[in-house]
């Protein structure tokens, strides 16, 4: 045999984190610490309307009034909000009109993420939003997509030249007094995606974003908001990396979605944040806040893998609020070593006829802890909802945890909520099996997992099928307990 | 005065009326510490998240019942299980009544939590479990400790068993406009010894009734213990229960608990598993209309390797009634092998009825088997067309749809008579006549 359990172990907990490079541009960073100059400064740098400084002060005060939640089934130390510095931009700066003008070493960055720009414009035909320390490097593929009347671009762009259409939604899903991230979200926000699908537009192709912290002692503040006006649809993708450090970096983000009559968003996360070494030190916080909204026969798909992040706290949610709409979430959320992650998502159904369908594999190896955290809500007026739920957790090792925490809430007599869970590990069985057929150990796990999480896999766009696939394989393969 | 501070004055008077010398006293006065630090639980508390004690605390109960209030035992025998010999213990207004009451000291001790306290020959058992189980920490738990006093005590010793189940039942006569009433319970259970127990609170007026009640169980090696909770109280009475159980290797513990009535009940079952091989058996039917509010907690800690835990709980809720359930499992990280099994469904018959509902599983171990199902739906429409088609009129047919909901959870009740009783409460609460015993 080529391993023995113990060796797998091992090469587990040393393999290295692919993404942990730091590239060096120079960077023009404001200085650390928060108020309310520190906010005037970035909505002047990014030169932004007078109304969107008020709103990021207004969000300023709430969040000065909160406290940080401590709810969730995670353990930290909480971040020093004022040793972060809130705004770091790549410098010799942006505006760039095509990739041929883009710092070659940020180009690089790229290459080595795998995600070269230039090859996936040519090949994959997915237009890439990158945003590199909250601010927004490169949008490609925007004259293709401007022929449709889509409007895919920085936020801060849309901020200049839509200021209508942000300002009529931004908030309106996650308003600033929404938590206590979102409220920083808010204040602090440096770039993120735009993206509008005009009526009955049907996007035809997928819309991606890159996110990835590089400077040290930053946070990262981005904020997304996709509006999907009537009758439209939007594939959506998103991916995150961080170098490796030994400090502990912020990234809270504010993801809005807006689908209105008869629209259709399809949102997908693959978050790969550095998730800390194997002592546990270092790694992302990533505490978010995402949200749609449908109305009348729209739907909002949630697909999110999530094996990154050294504490991670995240519950993508749908609020039903047009008859007939649908909710649909699907996650994979890997823990190994000394993560922490703490998601879920909420169903609220206040529209007649609403369906939601929730399903959730967490799989926990090393001495991580992985909690599973939902709402499914039925309000008195939400005749004939529909819920089906399904938890189930896949525990490596035994010193790990699995857990949920699912709350249902049922006013109406039609609803029908199903929720069900479980708890189980890898059988030494199903091993012994693949094992017996010629396939050794770290193989048969690959394959366990992959059949585990399949349901999930199964929704994510092809070329992020692939890439999610792996990195399951990255992040787990081997530790059976 | 609001009922905290009322609590904590009388705890002065209450000071004067018993020995303040016993060892007991120190632990009332510790646990009064705890609760004048905590108060009253509220709402931003996970735990009590849809459960709200506000409108109780703006009553002015009185604590301590003023006058010794009799009974005839013909005004009461219907809440009593009569077909079955058994041994009772009977308080009335929290007070025991020795007439209606059959306790027993042959070979096993069926009798007071009032001698127990205070009887040096009970002392070495009450030092070894009083409070021993029972949380130092939750509130209520730690008010109900504090006024403790009187209750039911039973001792079964190594391989005994007695000859008959014992039967507790708590009376408010309604002599006092608002009555609080703190029991406090003590079951020891040693080796392989067998017990069964049922225990009701009837409230005989509409006056108003707050009970808040404390059981401890201990199940030593093999032991086995039936516990029913009968809870079909009248609709001014209000029970916060907190049973704590502590179960060693082999034993077998079950609670069902029936909840039929009552303004606002609220269960706290705690299971500690602190052996291998233990079975605990959690079971509860809610019936529940009006505005009533039934809150079953439960808790099982898996603590040892090799143990199984089942817990069903069916609902049916109309009217403006709320249910809550939250069922939590804890498997700890040697507490492999483990087995915990959790179901709760749910049939809302009314609009403004309200279920939530939050199964909890927290594991640390991985080679374990648990999982948890719930659901809220309606009754099958298909099952109510064929019942219908056959000359069964919808009302009955909707009862015996429901009854057969609840009825598995039946299955596991162990005394006959029990079942019976229970299966005529769930008709009646259904409102039909079955024309059947089951």
């Amino acid at each position: 045999m080529a391993y023995t359990e113990e060796e797998l172990k091992k090469e587990l907990e040393t393999k290295e984190y692919e993404y942990g490079f730091y590239t060096d541009i120079e960077s023009d960073t404001l200085p650390v610490g928060l108020n309310e100059e520190i906010i005037i400064a970035i909505s002047k740098k990014k030169e932004e309307p007078d109304w969107m400084t008020a709103w990021r002060l207004e969000a300023f005060k709430h969040w000065k009034e909160m406290e940080e939640p401590d709810w969730a089934n995670v353990h930290y130390k909480k971040p020093d909000f004022q040793a972060i510095s809130y705004y770091s931009a790549p410098n010799k700066k942006p505006k760039y009109n095509s990739l041929d003008e883009v710092d070659p070493e940020l180009l690089e960055t790229f290459k080595k993420l795998g995600i070269s720009v230039d090859e996936q414009k040519k090949l994959a035909g997915v237009a890439v939003d990158i945003v590199m320390d909250s601010v927004s490097v490169a949008t490609t593929f925007k004259k293709t997509l401007a022929e449709k009347g889509i409007i895919f671009c920085s936020i801060s762009e849309a901020i200049q030249e839509h200021p209508e259409l942000v300002k009529k939604y931004i908030g309106t899903v996650v308003p600033q007094r929404d938590n206590f991230y979102a409220a920083l979200n808010s204040a602090v926000f440096s770039d993120g995606s735009f993206c509008y699908i005009p009526k009955g537009v049907r996007c035809p192709m997928e819309l991606s974003t890159y996110f990835r912290i590089n400077q040290a002692g930053t946070g990262q503040f981005e904020r997304t908001l996709v509006i999907a006006d009537e009758g439209s649809y939007v594939s959506y993708l998103e991916g995150c990396t961080a170098p490796s450090r030994d400090e502990n970096q912020l990234h809270a983000a504010v993801v809005e979605l807006i689908a209105l009559d008869d629209a259709e968003i399809k949102y997908s996360t693959v978050q790969n944040w550095f998730p800390g070494d194997k002592e546990g030190k270092g790694g992302v916080f990533n505490f978010v806040t995402k949200r749609g909204l449908c109305e009348k026969n729209a739907k909002i798909s949630w697909t999110q893998v999530e094996t990154g992040s050294a504490v991670t706290w995240k519950y993508p949610s749908c609020v039903l609020k047009g008859d007939n709409s649908i909710g649909e979430f699907y996650s994979i959320a890997v823990t190994n070593n000394f993560q922490q992650a703490d998601t879920g998502t909420k169903m609220v159904h206040l529209g007649k006829n609403t369906r939601s369908t929730i399903i959730s594999k967490g799989i926990s190896a090393g001495k991580s802890q992985n909690s599973y955290r939902g709402l499914v809500q039925v309000n008195s007026r939400a005749e004939n909802a529909r819920n089906f739920s399904q938890c189930d957790s896949l525990l490596m090792g035994n010193e790990c945890g699995a857990h949920t925490f699912p709350y249902i809430e049922a006013k109406n007599k039609s609803a029908q909520i199903e929720h069900e869970a479980t708890t189980s590990k890898i059988g030494e069985d199903q091993i012994f099996y693949c094992n017996q057929r010629g396939i050794d150990t770290e193989k048969a796990i690959a394959l366990i997992v992959n059949g585990f999480s399949k349901e999930v896999l199964n929704k994510l766009p092809m070329e992020f099928a692939v890439e999610a696939q792996k990195l399951l394989e990255i992040s787990l393969e081997g530790s059976v307990g | 005065m609001d009922l905290k501070d009322k609590l904590i004055s009388s705890f002065m008077a209450f000071e004067s009326n018993v020995d303040i010398e016993h060892p007991v006293h120190d632990v009332r006065t510790e646990a009064m510490k705890n609760f004048e630090m905590k108060g009253f639980p509220t709402k931003k508390e996970e735990a009590w998240k849809y459960t709200s004690l506000k409108n109780l605390q703006k009553v002015d109960f009185s604590i301590f019942p003023k006058e010794e209030n009799a009974l005839e035992y013909k005004q009461v025998k219907k809440y009593f299980l009569h077909e079955v010999d058994t041994y009772k213990i009977v308080f009335i207004d929290g007070i025991y009544s020795s007439y209606l009451s059959e306790t027993t000291h042959d070979g096993v001790d069926i009798c007071l939590m009032s001698s127990a306290l205070t009887k040096p020959m009970y002392k070495p058992v009450v030092d070894v479990y009083f409070n021993k189980v029972a949380s130092k920490d939750e509130s209520l738990t730690t008010l109900n400790t504090a006024f403790c006093r009187e209750g039911a005590y039973i001792y079964i010793p190594k391989n005994k068993m007695p000859k008959k189940p014992v039967e507790i039942i708590h009376f408010a006569t309604g002599n006092e406009a608002s009555l609080m009433l703190q029991p406090r319970n003590l079951i020891i259970a040693e080796e392989n010894s067998e017990l069964q127990v049922i225990e009701r609170h009837q409230s005989l007026t509409s006056n108003e009734v707050l009970t808040n009640s404390v059981t401890e169980i201990f199940a030593a090696d093999s032991a086995i213990v039936d516990y029913y909770k009968i809870q079909n109280d009248s609709e001014n009475a209000s029970l916060i229960d907190n049973t704590y159980i502590d179960q060693k290797g082999k034993s077998n513990v079950s609670v069902h608990t029936f909840s039929f009535g009552g303004k606002l009940i609220r269960n706290n079952l705690n299971f500690y598993q602190n052996g291998e091989h233990i079975e605990s058996t959690m079971k509860g039917v809610t019936i529940l209309g009006n505005k009533q509010h039934v809150d079953h907690h439960t808790l099982v800690h898996h603590i040892e390797p090799n143990c199984e835990s089942h817990q069903d709980y069916k609902g049916i809720y109309g009217e403006n009634a709320t249910g809550v359930f939250n069922g939590k499992i804890i498997v700890d990280k040697i507490a492999q092998k483990t087995n915990a099994f959790q179901q709760n469904n749910n049939i809302l018959v009314s609009d403004k009825a309200t279920i939530n509902t939050k199964p909890q599983l927290e594991i640390f171990a991985d080679d374990v088997k648990c999982s948890h199902g719930c659901t809220i739906g309606q009754l099958d429409e298909d099952a109510l067309f064929y019942l219908q088609s056959r000359g069964i009129p919808q009302k009955e047919a909707r009862a015996l749809l429901m009854y057969a909901f609840a009825n598995n959870v039946l299955e596991s009740v162990r005394i006959p008579e029990v079942k019976a009783r229970i299966n005529k409460l769930i008709a009646k609460k259904l409102g039909v006549s079955l024309g059947f015993d089951l």
